[in-house]
């Protein structure tokens, strides 16, 4: 507990300057089991990358979902800019921030562009039509994915890793000030994997705050600024990436002995 | 692609409008033919079939395939779940076992008989619904189908008792019938009477039709692009499973439209609901029109509405299972 709060002090400042913050969590699936997460404190700075990493099994998926909105708290609050979350409608929350998961059942033939164009969903009221500027922005969103030549194809026709691109294309449509993104780069090859970096770090350029989730350590070290280590439900240490990404910590967090190597300005890990 | 899809949609509404018409002039009268013109406007006899039997028929046949049809595009999409059909969640079995009870109990007015079919058609969705929210595990879909699956399997369980009890040479014969649906007994009161309810009902799920490709995808999904997936949900849940419990009160239980429609109309409209929902009612409404004019003009005695739709549905099926290009997620 008390190691947290240390780490926290020196991990961004207060509540009002975060974008999310989440502050004295505590979840569990049903009453009967153990917490998934105790006593759980994150600010996530404005503008920045944090990449929340953790073995799997951790509570990342679950911290997205808290962040979201979707799961509810046993303890304690999720504050968007300070407020709570409950102080939003669902139509404001989705036009603030989107998620994209790890992977999507999809039980019909849809077409690449009317499933991008889902995205406009939370700028229409739910008897609206999406209009022709909305169907632009589809198309801009599945452009900028470098997609747009499947606009027309079905989208249970495509790769895994095609479907994960159109997953982040129609976040991108949503046009959200904060991203989540649950393994982004999990289905994906290493063309594609580079391809979602630069094209996060650009979007992050353009002001919007970025969370991801990966149990991968190299992901993290591509692209976050700002570094979550989870373990079973607590933060095990937080701050600037710089800071918390040391052989000695991600050590602790796997519980395995690994180095950490700096090869052109680029953190790397070594085990066994 | 979308004008060519637009542009088929209102084909299909033409084409719906001159089968209507067409519906109207054949038929017994008193060999099966179609009606010229001529007679029907010198003819006393005639204009009376045709306005007090042939109309009220049409348009009770129109609504019947319209909401089967509907509320099986609306009720796939809502669970994910190409293979659920209308009926689903106790509507088709309470139906079926309030008309039962009517006829054996009750007496066999065809009003009390409707009457009683709508009543437990509503007490077997309250039922699914009420069961489906007790149930301590799995997610709201799997509770739903699962507790539709029960209470659709106690009913069922029921008509068969009371068709054990039932009296062989009168009310048996007469539950039968019921049971294979039909339109034989359309009078205008009863189709006036299931207006409102299917009115109001399509026009909620037809002013829904893009918000049905949200609510398609997971709970989180759909959450985390602004919608209340189960609020909404639930809204669309009642207002298509209302209308076809209209339907099936004043039709009795005619199988495989609301199955097989909507995936024609998927087949050629694409998945999109804002046109695939309105293709499977103007299709579905086409369907049973047909087939319930064939019903009434092929033989003498009347065929039962559900045995022709069944034969062509489950033929249909067939056809689609076997042909290139047809596949079902799941």
């Amino acid at each position: 507990m008390n190691e947290t709060s240390a780490s926290l002090s020196k991990y961004s400042s207060s509540p009002a300057e975060s974008v999310l913050s989440l502050y004295d969590l505590s979840f569990c699936y049903q009453a009967n089991q153990p917490a998934v997460m105790e006593h759980f404190h994150l600010n996530i700075p404005r503008g920045s990358i944090t990449a929340i990493l953790g073995p799997n099994g951790a509570g990342k998926t679950t911290l997205l979902l808290l962040g979201l909105g979707w799961l509810r708290p046993q303890q304690g609050q999720v504050l968007r800019e300070g407020k709570p979350l409950r102080r939003f409608s669902r139509r404001e929350m989705g036009q603030w921030c989107a998620l994209v998961p790890q992977s999507e059942h999809i039980p019909f033939e849809y077409s690449v562009l009317e499933y991008v164009l889902l995205g406009r969903s939370p700028y229409l009221n739910p008897l609206e039509m999406p209009t022709e500027q909305d169907c632009q922005i589809a198309l801009q969103a599945l452009a900028q994915m470098g997609l747009s030549q499947l606009a027309d194809r079905s989208i249970l026709s495509l790769s895994g890793g095609e479907r994960q691109l159109v997953l982040v294309a129609r976040a991108l449509a949503q046009q959200p000030r904060l991203l989540f993104l649950d393994e982004p780069a999990a289905h994906l090859d290493l063309a594609n994997k580079e391809r979602l970096v630069q094209l996060l770090r650009a979007l992050n350029q353009s002001g919007i705050t970025i969370i991801l989730t990966t149990h991968e350590p190299e992901v993290a070290s591509s692209l976050a600024t700002h570094l979550v280590l989870v373990q079973r439900g607590k933060v095990l240490h937080a701050g600037s990436f710089q800071e918390i990404f040391t052989a000695e910590n991600l050590s602790e967090l796997y519980g395995l002995a690994v180095e950490v190597v700096e090869h052109k300005g680029r953190r790397l890990v070594l085990w066994a | 692609m979308q004008f060519n899809r637009q542009g088929l949609l209102i084909t299909l509404g033409v084409w719906l409008a001159v089968s209507v018409i067409l519906a109207l002039f054949i038929g017994r009268y008193p060999t099966p033919s179609i009606l010229t013109l001529d007679r029907l406007l010198s003819d006393d006899l005639a204009q009376r079939l045709v306005w007090n039997l042939r109309l009220p028929r049409v348009f009770s046949a129109l609504m019947l395939g319209m909401s089967l049809s509907a509320a099986g595009t609306v009720l796939q999409m809502l669970f994910g779940n190409p293979l659920i059909e209308p009926g689903f969640l106790g509507v088709s079995q309470g139906a079926a076992f309030g008309a039962a009870f009517s006829i054996i109990f009750l007496g066999n007015a065809a009003w009390l008989v409707q009457l009683n079919a709508a009543l437990f058609a509503f007490v077997g969705l309250g039922f699914s619904y009420f069961l489906a929210r007790r149930v301590r595990f799995g997610g709201w879909v799997l509770r739903l189908v699962l507790a539709g699956i029960a209470v659709s399997a106690l009913f069922s369980s029921g008509v068969g008792i009371l068709k054990y009890m039932a009296d062989p040479l009168r009310q048996l014969q007469e539950i039968t019938f019921w049971l294979l649906g039909g339109l034989w007994s359309s009078t205008w009161a009863q189709t006036l009477s299931i207006l409102p309810v299917v009115l109001v009902g399509l026009t909620i799920a037809f002013l829904m039709r893009w918000r049905l490709n949200l609510l398609s995808l997971t709970d989180e999904a759909a959450f985390s692009l602004g919608a209340s997936p189960n609020r909404e949900r639930i809204l669309l849940l009642f207002a298509v499973v209302s209308a076809t419990a209209a339907v099936i009160s004043a039709a009795g239980v005619v199988g495989w439209v609301g199955l097989i429609i909507p995936h024609i109309a998927r087949r050629i409209f694409g998945a999109d609901a804002r046109y695939s929902l309105p293709a499977a009612m103007l299709i579905g409404g086409w369907f049973v029109l047909a087939c319930d004019t064939l019903a009434r003009t092929l033989m003498a005695g009347e065929i039962p509405l559900g045995i022709l739709t069944s034969l062509i549905g489950a033929g249909l099926f067939m056809i689609m299972m076997l042909s290139r290009g047809f596949r079902l997620e799941r």
